[in-house]
């Protein structure tokens, strides 16, 4: 059964190449564990994988009949950048590497952990460790520090499955992927003929004063991530809800709509009122395709949230903020290269933006500003579906509040992701 | 592939050249201190305050927006007492749990634009002799134009400089829209504190509660932005040799327009050597006057009446809409939307030289203001 499975995991530990239609390389990824193949959601064929399904849907390494899997990414790069005629020089970067370690419990228990160092040990994460218990596949309950199913990175973060060095920007400064917190939730799968429905719906831990107080001069919903007591209590006592609905057209596409809300500031201690609650609300649509012929891979996010910022306090902290990012994968050359058997060469494009705070001045009735918008060409070569090795070029305009000309920023980035 | 730099005479932050390296090195810590700290409730801000980081007035070191205007408020009597005792300025903003100060019914107020940082050195190293020379030059002047110097008290953490002129025990100040502040280190401190609500051993009152509390900013980081704001560049005048700029310059002169925006001061001896005993152009006599009645807020500071005003410095005129969101607001309150609409808010003293603009033909007003824009 075992070796049965064995093709069936390298596909769904390479979906996310999936999505960028490539072979698979069964020789570098001999090893695969069956483990998480069976009998849960991730026991599917590949066609009918979600971005629900990512915490598991990587390659993991086993060592003999022990219960127990592991593996892990790594990414590093060296980029220069140039804002305004003004560069820093040529920088080496390793933002992170990830380890991730799997058990089964029971047949139907599991337990996945994924430990994050980024920029060295400036940060060190758990950012996923929980316990999954499935009662059938439209019912399983997962407990412990959760990813919140926010839009579809937050879930689906790995950096081997994307052509690019940079994590796109509105999920990162408006959705603060990546977003963990300790809680438990339901999540599920229904299958039909040509179509897969899937839902999550978690409550958690949340978001705190710092969204709204913070050295980024702006609501910045990521500010929340620094505090670390969000593992050990709740802010204020109100969870934070998570729900996700998505379905998925077998050959066709993805497509999910969530939304997480919640209070985020501390409205009473020590039984007095020290303000009114305050709501933190975001939305975000995700979807993902391949065209039929050109293969073309089309991913893509758009998020809104609204934060109820006191009337009092500083516009300069946004009531409103929305963004998205497209991303356009073409593989033009697939096969042997280099001596690779199946590699695959892609261009890529990803078109982003974030408007940090949507709305006018009181003062002059005119827009307020704070925005980015960027576009990043990229190569990038596959030397098999678990590593990438991508070049971008990434031209950046950044506005300020006010509106006045945005600095320019062009950065050349070399480096590579892979799983091991 | 990568974007070219702007020309340094479209900027206006930037030092002045001919920094040594250690200038250079503290004029950096200064230039960080003043437009990447953001101040939040755990680091000090407020609890009420106008704004949250000294870049958020000042962006670019350029002109200001009406987003970060500030509300001075009050009367001072003759003794230098304000009537109201919850200090002069409101703090219009607070922190989530806080309510903002609100401007007491019936009370005279004034709304200040934020005015640009650039040049602010060379401005501080004008002797009083100067300035006192430029009133006393103005006392037979035919259009009307006079002007004073602001004669203020300083608070006890401002020591005069050497040869400060003073009058009993008031001072000659320079900075700010009514010119009432001492200099650039007084400035800084006011700031912190009205603006941010960031108590400082040198004025430790608390804007809430009017206590002294502990100091929410290092001496050394003052010490550090006074020092950045002295060493910053002077705007640098575009187009000069442009035949519209030229024949503007010489209307400019002719009309009257110099008797309180001078062309050329100078500066006296500073320990950096780049700032020492050298002519700038501000187009600033640094003194106050009457513009009348249609600029009366009845707001005054120190000596300076309800309509009297510091001239402004016209340098970095032209780059006004870089910094203030690619519009213009200009006058102290920015209700001004053009420099055409500022000339014509001119009164008072400068009553008959804005008469002669008006006079003027199209073309030469359109000169006067290419050359204002070439500033």
């Amino acid at each position: 059964m075992r070796n049965k499975l064995l093709p069936v995991c390298l596909l769904v530990a390479t979906s996310v190449f999936g999505q960028v239609p490539v072979a698979v390389d069964t020789t570098s990824n001999a090893k695969m564990d069956a483990l998480f193949g069976r009998d849960t959601t991730l026991h599917t064929p590949k066609d009918e994988k979600m971005n629900l399904d990512a915490a598991y849907n990587r390659p993991f390494l086993r060592t003999g009949k022990l219960p127990i899997s592991i593996g892990g990414y790594v990414e590093a790069n060296t980029q220069y950048a140039n804002t305004d005629g003004v560069s820093e020089g040529l920088s080496f970067q390793m933002p992170r590497m990830t380890i991730f370690m799997a058990a089964t419990i029971n047949r139907r228990i599991k337990f996945l952990t994924e430990i994050e160092f980024e920029d060295g040990t400036k940060e060190i994460n758990i950012e996923f460790a929980s316990v999954d218990f499935q009662f059938n596949s439209l019912l399983n309950l997962r407990t412990g520090i959760v990813m919140n199913p926010i839009g579809s990175f937050n879930q689906n973060h790995d950096g081997p499955k994307w052509e690019f060095v940079d994590r796109p920007l509105s999920s990162t400064r408006i959705i603060p992927s990546t977003f963990s917190n300790v809680g438990f939730g339901l999540y599920g799968k229904k299958y039909t003929r040509n179509w897969v429905f899937a839902y999550e719906g978690y409550l958690t831990n949340g978001f705190d004063n710092s969204i709204i107080a913070n050295t980024q001069n702006r609501t910045f919903l990521p500010a929340a991530k620094v505090n670390p007591n969000r593992f050990e209590e709740s802010f204020n006592g109100v969870p934070l809800v998570t729900l996700k609905a998505a379905v998925k057209r077998r050959k066709f596409g993805e497509i999910g709509l969530s939304w997480m809300g919640g209070v985020y500031n501390k409205f009473r201690d020590d039984g007095l009122v020290l303000d009114q609650r305050r709501r933190v609300d975001v939305w975000a649509v995700d979807f993902n395709t391949v065209l039929p012929g050109s293969r073309t891979y089309l991913n893509g996010e758009f998020v809104w949230a609204r934060v109820d910022v006191p009337s009092t306090y500083s516009q300069q902290f946004g009531r409103r903020q929305q963004g998205g990012w497209l991303d356009v994968v073409q593989p033009v050359l697939r096969g042997r290269m280099l001596g690779w058997n199946t590699a695959t060469l892609n261009v890529a494009a990803r078109l982003e933006r974030v408007d940090y705070n949507v709305g006018t001045f009181n003062e002059t009735n005119e827009n307020i500003y704070d925005e980015i918008w960027s576009v990043v060409p990229a190569i990038s070569f596959r030397p098999s579906p678990t590593t990438v090795i991508r070049a971008n070029y990434r031209y950046q305009w950044d506005t300020d509040i006010l509106g006045n000309p945005p600095a320019r920023t062009a950065t050349f980035q070399v480096g590579f992701s892979t799983y091991f | 592939m990568g974007p070219t730099a702007p020309r340094e005479d479209e900027l206006l932050d930037g030092p002045v050249a001919g920094l040594t390296p250690a200038q250079s090195a503290r004029h950096l810590a200064g230039d960080i201190a003043f437009n990447d700290e953001i101040f939040t409730p755990e680091t000090g801000l407020g609890p009420v305050f106008v704004a949250n980081s000294c870049g958020s007035c000042h962006p670019g070191d350029g002109k200001g927006h009406p987003f970060t205007t500030l509300i001075r408020f009050g009367h001072t009597d003759s003794l230098g007492q304000n009537e109201f005792d919850h200090g002069f300025q409101i703090q219009n903003r607070a922190i989530p749990g806080y309510e903002p100060e609100q401007l007491p019914e019936g009370t005279p107020f004034a709304k200040f634009t934020p005015p640009s940082n650039s040049g602010l050195g060379y401005l501080e190293l004008v002797s009083d002799e100067d300035i006192l020379g430029m009133a006393a030059a103005n006392a037979k002047n035919p259009d009307g134009v006079r002007g004073h110097p602001n004669w203020n008290l300083l608070p006890g953490y401002v020591t005069p400089r050497p040869n400060s002129r003073r009058q009993g025990d008031r001072y000659i100040t320079r900075f700010g829209k009514k010119g009432s502040v001492y200099n650039l280190f007084h400035q800084t401190v006011v700031a912190y504190n009205q603006d941010m609500g960031i108590t400082s051993t040198f004025d430790p009152s608390d804007v809430y509660t009017l206590k002294s509390i502990d100091p929410e900013v290092s001496d050394r980081k003052v010490r550090d932005v006074v020092f950045y704001l002295q060493t910053l560049k002077a705007p640098i005048q575009r187009n000069p040799d442009d035949p519209a700029v030229l024949r503007g310059q010489q209307l400019f002169v002719q009309t009257g327009c110099e008797s309180c925006h001078k062309q050329t001061l100078k500066t006296g001896y500073s320990p950096v050597a780049a700032l020492a005993n050298t002519e700038f152009h501000p187009y600033t006599d640094l003194l106050l006057h009457n513009m009348g009645p249609g600029l009366d807020d009845g707001y005054t500071e120190g000596s300076a009446g309800g309509a009297e005003w510091r001239t402004p410095p016209l340098w970095g005129l032209g780059l006004a809409q870089n910094s203030q969101g690619g519009q213009v607001y200009l006058m102290h309150d920015g209700r001004a939307r053009s420099i055409r609409e500022a000339i014509r808010m001119h009164g008072g003293e400068a009553a008959s030289i804005q008469k002669r603009f008006e006079e003027m033909p199209a073309a030469s007003q359109a000169d006067v203001i290419a050359f204002l824009k070439s500033l």
